[in-house]
């Protein structure tokens, strides 16, 4: 159970890490002042949830291990993020539609996990949830100011909603890892929260005036540690320094 | 004509008298004008400066250290906010500031033209580059004209903090392995003379200096400004135990001062005309992001007209 656990605590803080390092990739380059500070914002928020995720994944492990070395020192295929996530910033469009399809989902993650039995869990999911509540109005706010505003930025919008969404089909499908905590109580099977994301979804796409895809869902195993050929070079990014410097304090 | 002079004799008094000038105020055109450029400036290299340590952001060595420079960075544009809505009080729109910033004929600190090339540089941009950066805006904090002295009371908290977190990077790097110390040494090397520049001019090659002091833009002369910095960064660089490299830096005990070497001025120059190491690619960077935002900003500005043509109908 407490290696489940352990791997359970990478996998949520994959996801956010991931899409943190994608949105810090952004910063100083937004369309304006405003979103730059507010992507910022969110890639700060979601990089504080990471660190309460590892922090206590460091401590079940023991020994010396340590938020840093579970952030940096792992593979390729390591890494449990979602392929949703790692996906680049093809545009703002595209940076949009991947935060509201992301955030959507974290949302109604964080809600189960704070009734999670492990408390620690609870407590950072209540914590986060207040962040999250915030990113997700702002990711929907620009989904709407896109796909209704001019015409470029609805075709633009549409065409990262047709990318994008194939890949939401996998955060819904349960790892062998997230049926077994949930059955314990600790983890969301998400499973369950499937008809109302489709349904919270499809409300703020249809005030933006996008349309879903009817395209099949892309065949992603990120939460097995099979990725898309972009994460390595995210993680040799990443690591580059903790690679080339190994054993040294900053 | 004579009214003209009696404007000025009594804006003159009010400054003398120590009061701040406000935005419906009336002044003169020059000094207006002198404000835009000095603002701005300080706007602009705000946004510039997010790119040289926005190069570090990605590969961060720790997560904490992630953390800390994203907040940092994200400061920066929360001060090229304030600051370019200072200058707007003097009746100029922020894209108009923007435009003059891509087409060169504003300004910005010379310093962001340097590449950071290391993690340490991260830690000498904050110890150096912020550290000079505060004194020339402590002083501002009690410039005559009131939204900049006000933005520069709230930026200066923030600076102050970057500079702390800067040297605290610099000192884990001294005090670590030899090839981090190495690293650290390194980032001293090449932002020192950069950061000495920071201040200007020599004041006998400054022209604009003795009608800012009398405005009270400026309250010390660029030199001034330096020997100050100069006397407080020497002894911190002792403490890490990093050599500034200038063999002329002494303790001058009959001025109270530390002595230095000669700029090179000719670099000072040769940057600030445009060929400096990256100052193409940072004016690329932020044309790229104006370009890349045009979309946006229009889908933005068209949404907001139609939300509110629709709450008008409503409203009938």
């Amino acid at each position: 159970m407490k290696e489940q656990l352990y791997s359970y605590l990478l996998m949520l803080g994959d996801n956010s890490m991931i899409l943190a390092h994608r949105l810090s990739e952004l910063c100083g380059h937004g369309p304006s002042l405003e979103t730059d500070i507010a992507l910022t914002n969110i890639s700060l928020d979601l990089f504080g949830q990471v660190r309460n995720f590892f922090q206590y994944a460091a401590e079940l492990k023991g020994g010396d291990c340590t938020e840093d070395n579970i952030a940096y020192l792992r593979t390729e295929r390591e890494y449990y993020n979602c392929i949703l996530v790692e996906q680049a910033n093809t545009d703002f469009a595209h940076v949009i539609a991947r935060q509201f399809f992301f955030d959507q989902f974290q949302y109604l993650q964080l809600k189960q996990l704070e009734k999670s039995s492990d408390e620690t869990i609870a407590a950072i999911a209540a914590k986060s949830i207040k962040e999250t509540r915030y990113h997700l109005r702002f990711s929907s706010e620009w989904m709407r100011r896109l796909g209704a505003g001019t015409e470029e930025s609805h075709i633009k919008t549409q065409a990262a909603v047709d990318r994008l969404y194939p890949f939401v089909d996998e955060l819904f499908t349960a790892s062998a890892i997230e049926k077994a905590l949930s059955d314990a109580g600790i983890a969301m099977d998400p499973g369950t929260v499937k008809a109302e994301y489709e349904q919270e979804t499809k409300t703020v796409l249809e005030e933006a005036s996008l349309i879903l895809p009817d395209a099949a869902p892309r065949f992603a195993q990120g939460k097995q540690g099979m990725h898309t050929e972009q994460l390595g070079y995210i993680l040799s990014e990443f690591q580059y320094m903790q690679r080339a410097y190994p054993n040294m304090e900053w | 004509m004579s009214k003209e002079v009696n404007l000025e004799e009594q804006f003159q008094a009010r400054i003398d008298a120590g009061e701040r000038i406000e935005p419906k105020d009336w002044m003169p055109e020059k000094y207006r004008k002198t404000h835009i450029r000095q603002i701005s400036q300080h706007a602009h290299s705000e946004i510039v400066g997010m790119l040289p340590e926005g190069n570090w952001i990605t590969r961060a060595p720790s997560l904490r250290r992630k953390v800390g420079l994203l907040a940092k960075v994200q400061d920066e544009a929360g001060h090229g906010l304030y600051l370019y809505s200072a200058a707007e009080t003097l009746g100029i729109s922020r894209d108009e500031l923007e435009v003059q910033l891509l087409t060169g004929k504003a300004k910005y600190s010379s310093i962001f033209n340097y590449p950071t090339l290391s993690w340490a540089d991260i830690g000498a941009i904050g110890w150096l580059v912020d550290g000079a950066a505060i004194i020339n805006q402590v002083m501002l904090t009690r410039t005559s004209y009131g939204p900049y002295a006000r933005a520069m009371v709230r930026i200066c908290k923030e600076e102050s903090f970057h500079q702390r977190q800067g040297y605290e990077i610099m000192l884990g790097l001294a005090k670590g392995t030899p090839e981090q110390k190495e690293m650290a040494q390194d980032a001293l090397n090449r932002f020192w003379w950069p950061s000495l520049m920071m201040f200007g001019p020599r004041d006998h090659e400054s022209p604009n200096t003795a009608q800012s002091v009398r405005w009270k833009i400026k309250r010390k002369t660029n030199d001034e400004l330096r020997q100050q910095f100069i006397d407080i960064t020497a002894p911190q660089a002792d403490y890490l135990g990093l050599t500034i490299p200038d063999p002329d830096l002494k303790w001058n005990e009959e001025r109270g001062h530390y002595d230095f070497g000669e700029i090179n001025w000719d670099e000072f120059w040769q940057v600030v005309k445009g060929n400096g190491p990256c100052n193409r690619e940072r004016i690329e960077a932020r044309t790229k992001a104006r370009e890349d935002g045009a979309w946006v900003r229009e889908a933005a500005l068209q949404y907001a007209a139609k939300k509110a043509t629709r709450n008008q109908s409503k409203a009938v």
